[in-house]
């Protein structure tokens, strides 16, 4: 007996035949939103509206010293625990967490115990204030679904101002291979499938915070 | 999953009486179809963006073998396997021997309809193997026992009673006298379940969106993010996808999910787009340790070269369903199989038989707005009619309505005598109708009154009146 493959490559090449489709060109995938099409200044402040859009909140830094303080004022602001899982990223791990004596750091990927967690990401796209964050060894995929709390630090230089800016950098980073995983994360978590009525926090975060390092302001 | 498409009249006649359902379904008709057009009106480049994902996958049907090639190699490449499966039970078996042989006893699932589409629930469950839906609304109907009646809400059909119903009567380890008044009670409740359940499944499976040939990834979308749960955490992740989820590379998946989330939910996109190639890599700390993809064929391949090819270029955004009169009144289960809707009602036949499926086609007033709405142009009223000749030329239509055809034939290419008789019939129906110009009852046409007035003609008949204006 022949395999299902061949089977199922084999209908697909006879019915093709039977039905005369001649293979088509490959016709491009669509026009780039003219709304990407910005300046850094103007990727940056649209990403922060769609982020907010998408019910994410945000913060700038000017400065890489700066994240500790913002992040402990962020915590204390929403009444959440002074605890922070770190990614095992250094642009992370090696910022002076001990500026902030009250935060408990720790570092690592996450079981599911840790309340908040801390994270860079690879870009975001300003298009529709999406974050990209690739899986590794510094950025744990679960750091970004396990934690009721994520916050995310993006540097400026890394903005998209659309998807296909986003796949360009991809490109240029990891040639022809992906990441094992790539997340494109649209703010929190939410369900509508109780009446259509959108809760936030289904399974993953309740809450995602995002901090936009631009040190060039 | 058992059919009762063939019952169509039946599964409606309950619907239309079933207060529940109907409460349920005045939130399809409010919340969906605003959202669509507000994010529609917020993209100038929208309907450029659908002819453009329309021509997207008549390319890739046009080749769809040598993507499937390319894609298995990729998949390879990285690590991780692709199995095919040319029928439901095929791809039931390939599921049970990865499960067994890990010997796995629960399975987490993110949302896959053709997960439905070949019944694995049942399969893993008859097997000894537990299958845990993660989706909220998944989660909900699998408790009661039901199947999903959208396509991207599958819990469209239940008020907030009816879970929390549900919710007493299976989490009976908890208070009973708990407040589950808020609905975002109900949601921590699911959360926390489904968070111990995450942790220890052995294998995680779900659906995808898009299968991505030249880097061999497969893609899923979710709001909640219980797809990202379901295929990070247990040892093995297993995909499963129909063969007409590929495209070429990853800014083909771009350009489709720029009109994907916009015609499904009215968001700009959707909280978690997950790009996933192979296991888990050297120095990862999460992830699977094996990557798995089961394409099923069942039916599809045989509409290539078709005029039902068409229907192939469906992204199940659930638009259609979401602006379909006869689904605002009826809602999915009434369609009697896994797909709801007007693409239920082209797809169902393809898959299981025009003769299982008879009066899906004819559960449509070819009103045009599935058509109007769908993201990747499908003409869902033409394939509506195709499927309506297809059905008449086997014979499968009913006797009354054959005679009916026929009759209004024989009217129809006799003029004059279809004047005389419109005419008449026009004017009799009116003097019956009386002041209030409506029926209530009528004999042969009982199935519309039971459940409306029927209106008198008004006036003239059209060509009366176009005689007299010409
Ligand atoms: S037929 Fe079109 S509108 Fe309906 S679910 Fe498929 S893609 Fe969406």
């Amino acid at each position: 007996m022949t395999s299902a493959r061949d089977r199922i490559l084999g209908a697909i090449r006879n019915n093709l035949a039977a039905g005369g489709r001649q293979a088509e060109a490959y016709p491009g995938s669509g026009p780039e939103p003219q709304r990407a099409k910005l300046p850094p200044a103007g990727q940056r402040a649209l990403f922060l509206r769609m982020a907010s859009q998408a019910a994410a909140t945000t913060d700038v830094a000017t400065a890489r010293a700066e994240i500790p303080a913002l992040i402990a004022a962020y915590l204390k602001n929403h009444n959440l625990p002074a605890q922070i899982r770190v990614a095992p990223d250094p642009r992370l791990t090696g910022l002076d967490w001990t500026s902030q004596p009250l935060l408990e750091v720790s570092s690592g990927g996450t079981d599911g115990s840790h309340p908040v967690s801390v994270t860079g990401a690879f870009s975001a796209v300003a298009e529709t204030g999406t974050l990209a964050l690739t899986s590794g060894a510094p950025s744990p995929t679960l750091l970004n679904f396990l934690p009721e709390n994520h916050i995310v630090v993006l540097d400026a230089k890394d903005l998209s101002g659309s998807y296909e800016d986003l796949w360009a950098k991809l490109k240029a980073q990891y040639g022809a291979e992906m990441p094992r995983t790539l997340n494109l994360v649209t703010g929190p978590s939410r369900s509508g499938d109780i009446e259509q009525t959108i809760l936030m926090g289904a399974h993953g975060p309740k809450r995602l915070h995002i901090i936009l390092l631009d040190e060039q302001t | 999953m058992q059919s009762t498409s063939h019952l169509f009249k039946d599964n409606v006649a309950r619907a239309l009486v079933d207060p529940n359902l109907q409460q349920a379904l005045v939130h399809v008709r409010t919340k969906f179809i605003d959202k669509r057009q507000d994010a529609i009106n917020a993209l100038p480049e929208f309907e450029a963006l659908r002819d453009a994902a329309r021509d997207l996958k008549n390319h890739v049907l046009s080749r769809l073998d040598q993507y499937l090639v390319q894609f298995e190699e990729n998949v390879a490449r990285h690590g991780g396997q692709v199995h095919w499966a040319q029928t439901p039970a095929e791809a039931r078996q390939t599921i049970l021997e990865i499960c067994r042989r890990a010997n796995a006893r629960t399975v987490t699932k993110g949302k896959t309809m053709v997960g439905e589409e070949i019944g694995i629930n049942d399969h893993l469950a008859a097997n000894g193997i537990e299958p845990i839906e993660t989706d909220l609304g998944e989660y909900i109907i699998q408790l009661r026992g039901e199947t999903p009646s959208h396509v991207i809400a599958p819990a469209v059909h239940l008020t907030k009673a009816q879970v929390e119903e549900t919710f007493r009567k299976v989490h009976t380890e908890l208070d009973p006298a708990r407040n589950l008044e808020e609905p975002e009670t109900l949601l921590n409740e699911a959360r926390h379940r489904l968070r111990g359940r995450f942790i220890v499944a052995d294998v995680g499976i779900t659906g995808a969106n898009f299968l991505i040939a030249d880097s061999g990834t497969t893609t899923i979308v979710t709001n909640e993010g219980n797809g990202d749960l379901t295929q990070t955490l247990p040892r093995i992740h297993i995909v499963l996808a129909g063969i007409e989820k590929i495209v070429p590379s990853i800014k083909d998946a771009g350009l489709l999910l720029r009109v994907l989330a916009r015609s499904a939910t009215g968001q700009e996109m959707s909280a978690y787009t997950t790009f996933s190639t192979g296991p888990r890599r050297p120095g990862d700390l999460d992830g699977p340790d094996e990557f798995h993809v089961v394409l099923l064929d069942n039916g599809r391949s045989k509409l290539l070269g078709t005029e039902f090819e068409e229907m192939l270029r469906c992204i199940r955004c659930g638009a259609c369903l979401n602006h379909c009169p006869i689904y605002h009144a009826v809602g999915g289960h009434a369609y009697g199989w896994v797909y709801a809707g007007p693409i239920g009602a082209i797809t169902t036949p393809a898959l299981i038989g025009i003769e299982n499926a008879t009066p899906l086609p004819e559960a449509s007033s070819l009103c045009g707005r599935c058509e109007s709405v769908c993201p990747v142009r499908i003409p869902i009223p033409k394939m509506l009619r195709h499927w309506r000749e297809e059905a008449f030329e086997r014979r499968l239509t009913g006797t009354c309505a054959r005679w009916a055809l026929a009759l209004w034939a024989a009217l129809a290419t006799r003029p004059a005598l279809y004047r005389l008789a419109t005419g008449v019939g026009a004017r009799v129906l009116r003097l019956l109708a009386g002041r209030r110009g409506r029926f209530a009852t009528l004999p042969f046409a009982s199935a519309w009154t039971k459940h409306r007035d029927l209106p008198a003609p008004q006036g003239r008949t059209f060509m009366a009146q176009y005689r007299s204006r010409k």
